[in-house]
């Protein structure tokens, strides 16, 4: 299927454009075979309808719903035909609330997930690629992180902080790199002992050209499958951290409107329509990601005989 | 299966050359090396606790103090203690990490006093339902695993991960408004919160079934959720270890399939599951805490919670060198448990 590609003559293309045409074959295998794939494939489409809903929000509902003072609705009214969802306990409509909370949830967990993969594959290629003392630090930093339990962390680190969007964002990424740098390391040491980087070592390239150009393209694709994870994890570390109330007391998140549900006594009265839709979302958005990222895992892993 | 060596029991007619120096084997080399790394993992999370609450911008005192009156003598003396050098402070606390000298700004006394009596709750909770997601989830992923592909494979490996892509506080509240509160027109059974009914004496038998009738929900909610992760793993390992070739010999050897799966596949995909359930402590915790929250249990999550606001930062740092030193134990024991069931392990 890409051998008809290849028909160029490769002695009159440069160096660059053989190792870009090689990617964009690599890359194109792996789009092949993920549209294979039925789990992945429905993960996709329900990332793509949440991405959609976050984007759209703003034309569909207006902000000032959000509003308690401008809410239109009655107290705790179960859903009708104007309120599809409900009314919350001041009168909102449910339905607008989520719609606005997607796009902080998501937010949060791709902005989170994009911090803690800078800082996992960082460390996981240095870890892998410096030996002796350096890369045994590393090592053992890793190691300690690993160790330490993630919400006590990061509650810690959220009180120390405070309290508003950007620290959510970095205490959730500095706390979730640990796992990434763990697989980026041992993936590194396996790229690191082929003969390609003995070659790249003898012609003198620079420990910085080593790890950019030969290490980091070849962990690339497990990057993005494990990126794909931790945007799910993030997720619903954003969602634990917001209903406890370390989230930006201003932004409606998914986690956020659970916490005033909780707090507003929605249990006791009864009124599921304004507890189950912002838990449905984020349900079906974490099994979205997870359903891709464990898609693209079961192609890449060589033990892995596909779905 | 071969034990750990005991140093001093294996006889040794000559100093092999496998032992290094204090005569120790690669068992006991192996146990020194895994206690020392977890102490040096407990002496940087004790170091970590002293810096992340001093290193961080702002005045520490207004850290402590936020949102609350705080008399001058007590500003005082928190003045004094914190205008000190900080190489200082940092000697005074690494004498004893545990001996707080500040007082929980909430309770008024030592936070360790007011931890202590908070540890039995949660430790009653996570180990039940520990308990009940390993035994269920092992069976669940075996039962999936061998028969892989297979109706009952695809029923159970898609609700588990819909269960590992749930908020276990959401689905908490949702057993919450459904069986404790009822809707529909549904009576609520269950209480909605609480480790017993108030004014139970729990010493007698009737008031151990006041607190499992009020514990029921809590721990399925752990439990339902921590299973879904059991059964995915120990399915995994079960599907890795069927492609072995000791399979093959076993069946060659007209073994029934019952018996392969339960003598040969099961008791090697039980490792990594082993593991997992140890290491997976540090997000069993986090599960604690929102649950706890949620089902007003008076346990060290609802403590932590509690301390959020304010915030009441010495019990918040005693809570998180617990939360880590508890991890860190189950991690060793995790580690030294694999050794003693895989021998390949330790060389």
């Amino acid at each position: 299927m890409t051998g008809q590609t290849t028909a160029v003559d490769p002695r009159t293309l440069s160096p660059r454009a053989i190792v870009w045409a090689r990617r964009r074959r690599a890359w194109g295998r792996l789009a092949g075979q993920f549209r294979r794939n039925r789990a992945g494939m429905a993960g996709l489409v329900l990332m793509g309808l949440f991405v959609l809903l976050a984007l759209l929000t703003p034309l569909l509902f207006s902000s000032s719903e959000l509003d308690v003072t401008q809410a239109t609705g009655g107290v705790y009214d179960p859903p009708s035909a104007q309120y599809w969802l409900g009314t919350d306990d001041s009168g909102r409509n449910v339905l607008a609330l989520v719609a606005w909370g997607s796009r902080i949830s998501l937010l949060v967990g791709l902005c989170a997930t994009v911090i803690s993969m800078v800082i996992g594959t960082a460390v996981g290629i240095m870890a892998g690629h410096y030996r002796g003392v350096f890369g045994g630090l590393l090592d053992r930093f890793t190691d300690w992180f690993l160790v330490i339990p993630f919400l006590p962390l990061a509650i810690v680190l959220a009180t120390v902080l405070g309290r508003s969007l950007l620290n959510i964002i970095i205490v959730i990424g500095v706390t979730s790199w640990p796992g990434t740098a763990r697989l980026i390391r041992a993936q590194t040491l396996s790229v690191e002992g082929r003969p390609y980087l003995e070659r790249a070592r003898a012609l003198g390239a620079g420990n910085t050209h080593q790890m950019t150009r030969h290490v980091l393209p070849n962990v690339m694709p497990l990057v993005l499958a494990n990126t794909t994870l931790a945007v799910s994890i993030s997720i619903l570390s954003e969602t634990t951290l917001s209903f406890l109330g370390l989230g930006d007391p201003t932004a409606v998140s998914w986690g956020s409107i659970l916490d005033d549900a909780f707090s507003a006594g929605a249990i006791s009265q009864g009124a599921w329509w304004y507890l189950a839709p912002p838990g449905i979302c984020v349900v079906l958005v974490v099994l979205a990601f997870n359903l891709v990222g464990r898609a693209l895992e079961d192609i890449l892993d060589p033990h892995g005989q596909g779905a | 299966m071969a034990l750990v060596a005991e140093p001093a029991a294996a006889p040794t007619p000559a100093p092999s050359p496998a032992r290094g120096r204090w005569g120790l084997g690669p068992g006991g080399r192996y146990v020194l090396s895994r206690v020392l790394g977890s102490a040096g993992t407990f002496v940087f999370v004790v170091v970590f606790n002293f810096f992340l609450f001093r290193m961080l911008p702002g005045d520490p005192i207004s850290l402590y103090t936020r949102g609350r009156d705080v008399d001058q003598a007590m500003m005082r003396a928190l003045r004094t203690q914190l205008d000190q050098p900080l190489g200082a402070q940092f000697l005074d606390y690494i004498k004893n990490p545990f001996a707080q000298t500040l007082d929980s700004v909430k309770y008024g006394i030592p936070p360790w006093d007011v931890i202590l009596p908070r540890i039995w709750p949660t430790l009653l909770l996570v180990g039940t339902a520990t308990i009940l997601a390993t035994i269920l989830g092992v069976w669940l992923g075996i039962r999936s695993g061998w028969r892989r592909g297979q109706r009952f494979d695809k029923v159970s490996t898609t609700t588990t991960l819909v269960l590992y892509s749930m908020p276990e506080f959401w689905f908490g509240m949702i057993l919450l408004i459904v069986f404790a509160v009822g809707v529909f027109g549904l009576p609520g059974i269950f209480p909605i919160g609480g480790l017993s009914t108030p004014g139970v004496d729990t010493s007698t038998p009737a008031g151990w079934l006041d607190v499992a009738w009020h514990l029921t929900l809590p721990v399925t909610t752990l439990a339902v959720i921590y299973l879904a992760e059991y059964s995915l793993v120990m399915r995994a390992s079960l599907i890795d270890e069927m492609g072995q070739d000791y399979l093959q010999t076993a069946r060659a050897k007209g073994l029934r399939d019952a018996l392969v799966r339960r003598r040969h596949a099961v008791p090697n995909a039980l490792l990594p599951t082993t593991t997992l359930i140890f290491l997976n402590l540090g997000f069993v915790v986090g599960g604690a805490i929102t649950i706890e929250y949620v089902f007003s249990i008076q346990g060290l999550g609802s403590l932590t919670v509690d301390a959020l606001d304010g915030p009441d930062v010495p019990v918040l740092q005693s809570l998180f060198l617990l939360f880590s030193g508890a991890v860190i134990l189950a991690n060793l024991v995790a580690d030294l448990l694999y050794a003693k069931l895989d021998p390949r392990v330790r060389s």
